[in-house]
């Protein structure tokens, strides 16, 4: 029994040491690439900006205030103001607030459902992976923004209240993700389950559980990682456009999509550029540094998939 | 390869049944329909005129008339415009063509040339340039890169008009009207070409910088072969082909046309008909649209993975 115990431990100390050194290998390989390293600067910055930069500001309080309606940026306002006298500075950095967790939250939720029923769908084959990968077809061949707006428009027929709206809009955005990362996990999935490890798993007896969960997902945490990463720009796009056309994100919680909607006002549009042109470079500005940072990752954790 | 392209059609079939289902409960269930947003009518002529249309059926029932009268080759007519929906998708699909078809022809042929120069120098400035920005074109937001350049090239420059096929008002034939036609969709092809640059340079790119790693490229090179000769003939031709199954994944863009940019430039296309009974709730149409684009995905992936059994004959089907 102790000698049980201490061999274990030995051994999850051993696996644990040889874990974190791959995890070094791979920071210092990503640390040699000077656009990825960049890149993740970019986001670090706006996201510190975003959820920091407010309390600096003195125009949290969204008064309206008549007197400093629509102003072009000076040095009290930087970024100017809008029709109701509020900072657009500080409402970026509020947008951004809502457009980042949005990105990151519905990035999360649809790694989780793609990760866990493409690892069910390829382990247990059979009748499960029929039924989950006909569904994961079936909402791939509806085509997303169309199924998008029907959702937006039953949110807003539905009355749902703005607070909720962004958590649905969460929820909407990953059930249009999750098939095409579970497709992938599965194709891993396949394919692993018939290396030599898992033929050692099978001879030690271990339960299906214990296989999936702790010799099977482990190893495609990278792949995860790098789809995760570079799928979170793709959210804060799908977001920005469902809040532009209205059936997203609604004011008064700003986010960047809603934010660009002032160009839909042939005034605002033509001579009132600070209104949406900010949001919109901050939209840019953050999906092309994930972007690089994810592609950067890749090369590191994952270089078959390079393509 | 005969049971294989069978099986495949069936399954195509039956996932399009289906979609049909799901898309058709989806309008269904949404509240409101193309009555209850007119108000000018009372409550009796409401009920009157859903009787007409059919709108009180049961949501199954209604399903079943569509589907039965769209096996027929019959999609309805649209409630507000009073026109087959065929007709009116014959009427502005090839308004969504014409955008398409140049925008995908002019991004093809800058992907190939941009992602072999910086295959050829990989790892210069123009090739870390490159790379650079194919990660801009890939992140832009595609309603505000269009506002941003309408913005910019209409409303401050005037170079180019800032939205329409034609100037309002003008009644323009033969060569003055197709000037004006081109005129008017130089800006949207721009941006759509812009965002179909990203991806197309890096496949050509990857697909480049792999080919001229091969054994036979050297092998080119030890005959002493021009360096012309060796990119053209024997490297640009293997990086080519595979990229024909990237054609079946056009389809949908080609005929489908695209909501965001044809909403953005006031484009008289499909998308931005959809865009319009959106509002209505014009169902026969959005129904009828939203299946024109599933079956244009579908097949697209069919032809893809035919095609990819041309580039690669290994490959069995």
């Amino acid at each position: 029994m102790r000698v049980e115990t201490v061999l274990t431990k030995a051994s999850t100390k051993r696996s644990r040491e040889r874990r974190s050194s791959l995890l070094g290998q791979s920071l210092r390989k990503l640390m040699h690439n000077k656009l990825a390293v960049a890149g993740f600067a970019v986001v670090v910055f706006m996201t510190l900006l975003c959820f920091i930069g407010p309390l600096f500001s003195p125009y949290t309080d969204n008064k309206i205030n008549m007197a400093m309606m629509n102003k072009a940026p000076s040095l009290k306002h930087w970024l100017g103001t809008d029709a109701l006298g509020r900072d657009i500075m500080t409402r970026v950095m509020q947008a951004g607030r809502i457009s980042l967790t949005v990105g990151l939250a519905s990035m999360l939720l649809s790694v989780f459902l793609g990760a866990l029923l493409g690892a069910i769908s390829g382990y247990y084959r059979g009748i499960t992976d029929q039924i989950i990968m006909r569904i994961a077809d079936l909402l791939m061949t509806v085509p997303n923004l169309p199924l998008l707006f029907i959702f937006g428009a039953m949110l807003s027929e539905w009355k749902v209240p703005t607070d909720y709206r962004m958590y649905l809009v969460m929820l909407m955005l990953s059930a249009v993700n999750w098939p095409g990362m579970a497709r992938m996990v599965r194709g891993q999935m396949l394919s692993l389950r018939e290396r030599e490890f898992m033929q050692a798993a099978e001879v030690l007896g271990l339960r299906p559980r214990r296989k999936l969960l702790h010799h099977l997902l482990p190893n495609i945490v990278p792949l995860l990682i790098v789809m995760a990463t570079l799928n979170i720009g793709g959210a804060i796009l799908s977001e920005s456009v469902l809040s532009f056309f209205g059936l997203g994100v609604m004011p008064p919680t700003p986010t960047w999509g809603n934010m660009i909607d002032a160009a839909n006002n042939m005034i605002d549009f033509q001579n009132h550029p600070w209104l949406w042109i900010p949001p919109g470079v901050s939209i840019f500005a953050t999906v092309i540094a994930i972007n690089i940072f994810g592609d950067g990752l890749r090369d590191v954790l994952d270089p078959k998939q390079k393509r | 390869m005969s049971t294989y392209l069978s099986k495949r059609l069936l399954y195509m079939i039956l996932i399009l049944f289906a979609a049909s289902l799901l898309i058709f409960a989806l309008y269904a269930n949404t509240p409101g329909d193309f009555i209850t947003g007119n108000i000018k009518l009372t409550a009796e002529r409401k009920a009157e005129l859903r009787e007409i249309y059919g709108l009180n059926k049961p949501m199954l029932e209604r399903y079943g008339i569509w589907l039965k009268n769209a096996l027929h080759g019959d999609f309805g007519y649209s409630l507000a415009q009073q026109k087959p929906v065929l007709q009116l998708f014959n009427d502005y699909i090839w308004n969504s063509f014409l955008l398409a078809a140049v925008s995908t022809f002019l991004t093809w042929l800058i992907a190939v040339i941009i992602g072999v120069i910086s295959a050829y120098r990989q790892y210069s400035w123009f090739d870390t340039l490159v790379m650079i920005g194919i990660f801009a074109a890939m992140s832009l937001p595609s309603f505000f890169i269009g506002l941003f350049l309408i913005k910019m090239l209409a409303v401050d420059l005037k170079w180019l008009p800032p939205g329409g096929m034609i100037t309002s008002g003008s009644n323009a034939t033969g060569m003055a009207y197709i000037k004006e036609v081109l005129h008017h969709m130089a800006l949207p092809v721009i941006v759509m070409t812009l965002l179909g640059l990203g991806s197309l340079t890096r496949y050509f790119r990857s697909g480049m910088i792999d080919v001229l790693r091969q054994d036979y490229i050297r092998t080119a090179r030890a005959k002493g072969l021009s360096e012309r000769k060796v990119l053209f003939r024997h490297a640009l031709r293997n990086a080519l082909l595979p990229a024909i199954t990237l054609v079946g994944f056009e389809l949908p863009s080609l005929f489908g046309g695209s909501i965001i940019i044809e909403q953005i430039f006031n484009w008289p296309g499909v998308g931005q008909l959809y865009m319009k009974s959106f509002g209505l709730r014009d169902y026969p149409l959005l129904m009828g649209f939203t299946m024109l684009l599933a079956i244009l995905t579908v097949l697209g992936t069919l032809l893809s993975d035919m095609l990819y059994r041309v580039a690669d004959p290994r490959v069995r089907l």
